[in-house]
């Protein structure tokens, strides 16, 4: 579970289409780097920096396969709606500091 | 910013929000009770919303959309279930279709808000009880999407 300062990590793993892609992409079954790679139209080295992000938040791990390294998803579905929740739980921050901000600006 | 905090319930799939406004309670009522205060607020700057109907009552009919950058419309339909001015306000919020219908009419997240003064603040609870997982999902997506932005926003401003 989603406890206090890794929130901000896997918050900000999140806040990316692609690596919420390849998140979906290895919860079932892992998959190498270079497999990743394939889907997107950017560079193995940036792949690979997205999934560097994706592992500091302990959303995914690495394996040694031979010469390659397989990405394997971390997420457990509670795990996923605590993710889901905190995510939810920021759309409402938002909402509260432009509630704060109206009632300055109307008073 | 308020004073806020929240608790979160896995199994149950709620969320509680709370947040403390440096103002009396009727205004902070206002905010919902105004359509036009509550589309200043309820969309991210790059998702504004549009209130269209607003029934503001109970059983009252809420039809509204999200218009994305590029121009790409989200609707949404909101039924009304309980309005105790200016102290408790109950709802149940779903994705809408083009004609505002439900898409589906039990995916539906039930939200309860409530006010109340404390000292010379108002405290503002909000408690969302969602119905599965993936409509979770579609909801909390749209923080993450804001997330980006202002993140891709911040490094803009840097360069």
């Amino acid at each position: 579970m989603v406890v206090g300062q890794d929130a901000d990590l896997v918050f900000h793993a999140l806040a990316d289409a692609t690596r919420r892609d390849i998140l979906t992409r290895v919860i079932h079954s892992g998959q190498s780097v270079s497999e990743l790679a394939r889907h997107y139209p950017m560079s193995f080295a940036a792949v690979q920096k997205h999934v560097a992000v994706l592992e500091r938040a302990a959303l995914v791990t690495k394996t040694r396969r031979g010469r390659e390294q397989i990405v394997h998803g971390e997420v457990t579905a509670l795990r996923r709606v605590a993710l889901l929740l905190d995510a939810y739980e920021e759309v409402w921050r938002r909402r509260a500091g432009r509630i704060a901000d109206i009632l300055d600006e109307d008073e | 910013m308020p004073v806020v905090s929240s608790v979160k319930n896995v199994e149950a799939l709620t969320m509680t929000f709370v947040a403390e406004f440096e103002a009396a309670v009727d205004r902070v009522w206002q905010v919902w009770a105004d359509p036009r205060k509550l589309e200043r607020w309820w969309g991210p700057p790059t998702w504004p919303a549009t209130f269209e109907t607003y029934e503001f009552k109970p059983g009252g009919r809420v039809h509204y959309y999200m218009t994305g950058p590029d121009g790409t419309r989200s609707r949404g339909w909101w039924t009304i279930t309980a309005v105790e001015a200016p102290h408790r306000l109950e709802f149940d919020d779903g994705f809408a279709d083009e004609n505002f219908e439900p898409v589906d009419p039990k995916d539906t997240t039930h939200g309860v808000v409530t006010f109340e003064q404390v000292g010379d603040r108002t405290r503002m609870t909000t408690v969302s009880t969602f119905t599965s997982a993936e409509q979770l999902e579609r909801m909390a997506e749209m923080g993450m999407e804001e997330g980006m932005r202002s993140a891709q926003d911040q490094i803009d401003a840097l360069l």
